[in-house]
């Protein structure tokens, strides 16, 4: 399949994408290069630790970087339309319309000052020309689809009125008003205690089923994907360095990070006490400008040429790929 | 193991008054009657054991009380009832000797590596502190001290110099280790001492406290809401909810054979590499406000297996199979 056709399917497709930031000890590369695509309705997992640039790719897609952030190139397609080449008032009618964002703190997207309501409403007539009674029904609706219970009475409430968990449902409530196209999730339920995230994995595997939605979610915890997204992609240093789905990715890695990074999350069932492969050293400093491959220095299968040329991307299938020289064998 | 417990807590109560109307108070003592106290039962009728060298994990959500008792056990913040022994005696009947003895005995090690350092002092300096105060090094000595200590959680002496923005996260929790190492404790109580730890780097920490607990014999109250890290690290785990323990076994049988509700739901919550795209059938409901908690049994709200006698009595901690016990009605499985 080539790349055009692929982006005919998607309905996103992001192309050579790279956001810099201008510091004064010098450019952070903290994109630098990201493809990925997200066909109609389906979850891809965005995997990487702090400072591999997910969160910025999802901030790109929006729209949302800021100064001294800049996006210095690449493509980035909803349907059809290159987002990068929009006016600020057509990216601003299709944020929110098109593509909602779910951020990791709900208050981000909350204003503490208003009612649930209120700003429910105007979220829908930003939009729309709707009757303020009809934006409501639409609001109330929408936190019924999130399992918000006594939903009258939480578009009265004020933020503060709400728990972290009830905070986070009336902003995925809010994401799901124009039922978009795409939803960008960047860690929304980190900050959450484990029975509240469960509940709120169940609820948006379910919703973005029910109406394809495709669902972009970002987030440290590969455990986390593992039970939620159809595709995985894996980021380190500005780049995705593989990307498989789930399954294939989990009992398979190609990438040796992949690997270090299943091996370092504990899973209940293994040995207890036994040590937990580790990766060593630490993430690469992103104001060093690199030759070769970024995880090199950390890797333990790096030889002369990783040093001194950087991987290209090997994908033998759709959707499946990595950046590797020397990728894991395929077991099994 | 029958070592005597390090440190034994015993009957655990924390209240925390919340002083909302303060000068409402004042004017009825004024008048010689005395407001009624909002109060928030953060820790109710805990006891816990550490034996030397053992591992204990504490798990519970946000509000639970898991964080109030660390640092009872820790000493940093004192019971409204109840007793704490250290070495057999109890800490409040203890002479000036003693108490130094448990204050540098137990140590605590918290989430978050970037409050828990000084900025503008160097870590050389930090983790030197403490052992230098107490006399525990002599001074010429010092300088090897803390680069041992360095060396120990895997940093390198070399920069003992630096401040601690020169470091990445887990580099700080290293350094927080080292710290809480100077003065030889026997017991480290970690509060969610991983949480905020990418990964990669979450493993290496891990990885280091197990490696201390074989060399130096510590032993750890480890609190964290992570199952799969508890599951790791501990010898025995004790289940939080509400203030209360409900369930308390050695780690194994908690994990094989977990018997409370909530230990079993919070197990099937607990997001997995393995296993394909799962069914979450998550509990119902959040947590209840500790401020105004259900009556019997707190969890009963939002059991799926929840009976009339739930809502009235309070279920007591109770042995159901050797070392295994358990706050709940149903007949034991």
């Amino acid at each position: 399949m080539s790349a055009t056709d692929r982006q005919h399917e998607a309905v996103l497709s992001v192309r050579g994408l790279k956001t810099w930031f201008a510091t004064r000890e010098g450019t952070v590369r903290s994109v630098d290069g990201v493809d990925l695509d997200l066909a109609k309705g389906e979850i891809l997992g965005l995997v990487g630790e702090s400072g591999s640039g997910k969160s910025v790719t999802g901030f790109s897609i929006m729209g949302l970087v800021d100064k001294p952030g800049r996006v210095v190139e690449g493509q980035i397609f909803l349907g059809a339309s290159d987002l990068l080449a929009q006016s600020p008032e057509q990216l601003r009618s299709l944020r929110g319309r098109k593509l909602a964002l779910i951020f990791q703190d709900p208050m981000m997207t909350l204003n503490p000052v208003l009612s649930v309501g209120t700003q429910m409403v105007e979220a829908v007539t930003a939009h729309e020309k709707v009757s303020k009674k009809e934006a409501r029904a639409r609001a109330l609706q929408s936190l019924v689809r999130v399992g918000i219970p006594a939903p009258e009475k939480r578009l009265d409430a004020y933020p503060h009125e709400l728990s972290g968990g009830m905070r986070q449902r009336v902003s995925i409530a809010i994401a799901l008003l124009h039922q978009p196209e795409v939803i960008i999730a960047d860690e929304p339920t980190t900050a959450l205690d484990v029975t509240i995230q469960g509940q709120i994995l169940y609820e948006i595997r379910r919703l973005c089923r029910e109406s394809s939605t495709a669902l972009l979610w970002i987030t440290h915890d590969l455990a986390v994907v593992a039970g939620l997204a159809d595709r995985v992609a894996v980021m380190y240093a500005g780049r995705i360095v593989e990307s498989a789905p789930t399954r294939a990715l989990i009992e398979r890695p190609r990438h040796p990070y992949t690997a270090g990074l299943i091996g370092a999350v504990p899973r209940i069932g293994q040995a207890h006490g036994e040590r937990l492969t580790q990766i060593p050293g630490s993430s690469p400093n992103p104001l060093e400008v690199r030759t070769g491959c970024a995880f090199a220095p950390r890797c333990s299968r790096a030889q002369e040429k990783c040093r001194s040329a950087e991987p290209e991307v090997t994908s033998p299938s759709p959707g499946v790929s990595w950046r590797c020289w020397f990728p894991l064998e395929q077991t099994a | 193991m029958n070592s005597p417990a390090l440190l034994e807590l015993k009957g655990i109560e924390k209240r925390y008054g919340t002083r909302g109307g303060g000068s409402v108070a004042a004017l009825l003592s004024r008048v010689g009657r005395r407001a009624v106290a909002d109060e928030v039962h953060a820790v109710r009728e805990v006891d816990l054991s550490v034996r030397p060298g053992e591992v204990v994990g504490l798990v519970g959500e946000s509000g639970c009380g898991k964080s109030s008792l660390g640092r009872i056990a820790a000493g940093i913040a004192r019971p409204s009832a109840g007793e704490i022994h250290f070495r057999g005696a109890n800490v409040d009947s203890l002479d000036r000797a003693g108490r130094r003895a448990y204050g540098l005995g137990v140590q605590m090690v918290f989430q978050n590596p970037y409050a828990s350092l000084n900025p503008r002092i160097r870590v050389g300096d930090a983790i030197g502190e403490a052992a230098r105060v107490h006399g525990l090094v002599a001074k010429a000595d010092l300088g090897d001290h803390v680069a041992q200590l360095m060396r120990k959680v895997g940093l390198d002496p070399a920069y003992a110099g630096r401040l601690p923005h020169q470091f990445s996260g887990g580099q700080r929790q290293r350094i927080v280790i080292a710290r809480a190492l100077s003065v030889q404790p026997t017991l480290l109580v970690c509060d969610e001492a991983v949480a905020a730890l990418d990964v990669s780097v979450q493993a290496q920490v891990l990885n280091l406290f197990m490696s201390l607990r074989d060399e130096m014999k510590l032993g750890y109250l480890f609190i964290s809401h992570n199952l799969a890290v508890v599951e790791r690290m501990a010898d025995r785990v004790l289940i939080m909810y509400l203030g209360r323990i409900v369930e308390s076994a050695p780690a194994r049988d908690l994990f094989l054979r977990p018997s409370h509700p909530y230990t079993r739901a919070l197990l099937n919550e607990v997001p997995s590499l393995d296993g394909g795209t799962r069914v979450y059938i998550p509990i119902k409901g959040e947590l209840p406000s500790p401020m105004n908690p259900p009556t019997g049994c707190a969890f009963h709200p939002r059991c799926p297996q929840a009976m009339p006698v739930c809502s009235r009595e309070s279920p007591a901690l109770v042995e159901i199979a050797k070392g295994h016990r358990r706050a709940c009605h149903l007949d034991a499985a």
